[in-house]
């Protein structure tokens, strides 16, 4: 078989002009890349000592290990674990990997709100929010935004338990589509 | 011991949580003196950074005493006040090595682009932050740095991230003496980046923004020009009006992905999330710097998918720098200006909040409520 000419290594130096225009002050990101020279150094490939692995850690695929250190905190769980076990087969370059991570947060915040419930707690939504200071410093915009969202709800409400012979519609309507 | 606790969007509390211990070698423990509400934290707190998982704790910027050490740890002591960089880094890496502490290869498995940061989320490193009593900060011989005799805690915990973060916006974009230097943000990185610019020669500085109460600031702390973008028409053709119908020679992009002024940006990317944030500031730092100027980027924005106006970018010649400070790499020549008066960190300190109102002082600080600046919490 004949070697594959695109895979033959070549002497850059053997090339006419190498390297006759390498004036760092050239490159954009001077002086950042000449800072330090990496290859002066004699191990540049040692690594730090490993930090055990105790916990579940999900790893970008765009790399062949765990980094040296690592968080340990709040470990894949329930449902949007399995989300985001998922995200990570694919790599940090698509939509796939991104938008499941963004879907499993929110399914984890409902899982948050049950595991207070399980454990006695039952969250205080005000506080947590920090309505007291808008309460505070911000009163009149508050009331106004607070009055908008409970109409709307309210609107929603009257909305959704108007008429299930229009809901039955869309439903059909649906089906149609697919 | 107390601490911050995420809960889900615009959801914060603070609860007791168990102490953090020495999980590597290199590891130590350190009790917190002084933490600040961020920014960028601001981005974790309305859900828009992926892998933001409820119960983590944020803070990324902190100092502390050291309380306990690991095996491996030699360039400090149980007693020592640190300055604890946000960045994590190991300090022998590539990266490292070429001074890129932000860009750590060996801090953070989830996440090949960024390196680890504490409280930042597990695209981040899913590191504990340090809204907290106290802390474990890995890679303690590298990141760590003595806060010298007789400097202000308040000046310290600035040095975390506010501080470098600005002065490296200012020092990325290359200014040149007498150069026009816009900066969009007047948050506290914006004013420190306006105040930095000066420092490398700059001409005039003028810094944008749309709350009032933060370009009067700016206007005091950064000696600059300061302009509200709700009051100015299009902030475009405002900055090239005003420097000869030429352009900026330096934008600098202190805003990030929660930029307010354009209402598509707004609905794409903060709202759906389809796009990595409002690239709104970015627009319009491409498209106000002149041709062959350069745009320095040091707002968050979120990964992968953004909409920007890159054909401007080629068409103008222009070049662009971006990153996180690499805030070890700055430290000696920083705490050489706040030695000096140079620069004056603790200045920007608005609020000063205890650790168990944590949710009021993010309430206050996202909705830019009471004239807040910069809050910083004593655990
Ligand atoms: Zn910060
Ligand atoms: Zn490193």
């Amino acid at each position: 078989m004949e070697t594959n000419v695109i895979n033959t290594p070549i002497d850059p130096k053997q090339i006419p002009g190498w390297g006759v225009d390498a004036d760092p002050k050239n490159d954009p990101t001077y002086p950042m890349r000449a800072r330090m020279n990496v290859t002066q150094d004699p191990d540049s490939k040692h690594r730090p000592t490993l930090q055990p692995l105790e916990v579940e850690k999900l790893r970008s695929i765009e790399r062949p290990n765990v980094s040296a250190v690592y968080g340990t905190t709040v470990p894949p769980m329930g449902l949007s674990g399995a989300i985001r076990r998922l995200a990570f087969k694919y790599s940090e370059n698509r939509y796939r990997h991104w938008l499941p991570l963004i879907v499993a947060d929110r399914v984890q915040v409902v899982e948050g709100i049950l595991d207070d419930l399980v454990h006695g707690t039952v969250p205080n939504i005000w506080a947590e929010k920090g309505y007291d200071v808008e309460w505070k410093h911000n009163r009149t915009a508050f009331i106004t935004k607070m009055a908008t969202i409970a109409a709307l709800t309210a609107g929603t409400i009257v909305w959704l338990s108007s008429g299930n012979k229009e809901k039955g519609f869309r439903r059909r309507d649906n089906q149609r589509r697919y | 011991m107390l601490a911050m606790e995420y809960r889900g969007p615009k959801r914060v509390r603070a609860v007791q949580k168990p102490m953090p211990e020495i999980k590597h070698p290199q590891d130590a423990i350190v009790r917190v003196l002084r933490t600040c509400i961020c920014g960028s934290d601001l981005h974790l707190y309305n859900g828009n950074v992926p892998d933001t998982r409820v119960g983590s704790t944020f803070g990324h910027e902190f100092i502390g005493e050291v309380v306990e050490i690991g095996s491996e740890v030699t360039k400090l002591k149980t007693g020592d006040r640190v300055i604890v960089p946000f960045n994590i880094a190991c300090g022998e890496c590539h990266f490292c090595r070429q001074g890129m502490f932000g860009n750590c290869h060996e801090s953070n498995t989830e996440a090949t682009a960024v390196g680890g940061i504490f409280g930042y989320s597990h695209t981040a490193g899913g590191y504990d932050g340090g809204q907290a009593e106290f802390a474990r900060v890995p890679y303690a011989n590298v990141g760590p740095t003595i806060i010298p005799e007789g400097m202000d805690l308040d000046d310290a915990v600035l040095l975390t991230d506010v501080v470098p973060t600005g002065y490296q916006a200012a020092e990325m974009a290359g200014i040149q003496p007498n150069d026009t230097v816009v900066v969009f943000g007047a948050g506290p990185v914006g004013i420190m980046a306006a105040r930095c610019a000066w420092l490398f020669g700059a001409g005039r500085v003028i810094i944008i923004d749309k709350e009032d109460y933060r370009l009067e600031f700016a206007r005091n702390y950064s000696y600059c020009e300061a302009y509200n973008f709700e009051e100015i028409g299009d902030p475009v053709v405002f900055i090239k009006k005003t420097t000869d119908w030429i352009g900026a020679d330096v934008v600098i992009d202190a805003v990030g992905a929660e930029a307010a002024g354009n209402a598509m940006q707004t609905i794409t990317g903060r709202k759906l999330l389809l796009q990595a944030g409002s690239a709104t500031a970015v627009h319009w730092a491409i498209n106000s710097v002149k041709k062959g100027g350069v745009v320095s980027i040091v707002g968050v924005y979120g990964p992968t998918d953004n909409l920007i106006p890159i054909g401007n970018v080629l068409n103008k010649g222009l070049t662009i720098r971006a990153n996180q400070a690499s805030v070890k790499r700055l430290l000696p020549r920083l705490i050489e200006h706040v030695q000096n008066g140079t620069l004056n960190p603790k200045g920007l300190i608005t609020h000063r909040i205890p650790l168990a109102e944590v949710a009021d002082g993010y309430r206050m600080f996202s909705a830019k409520l009471d004239n807040c600046i910069k809050p910083v919490m004593i655990p």
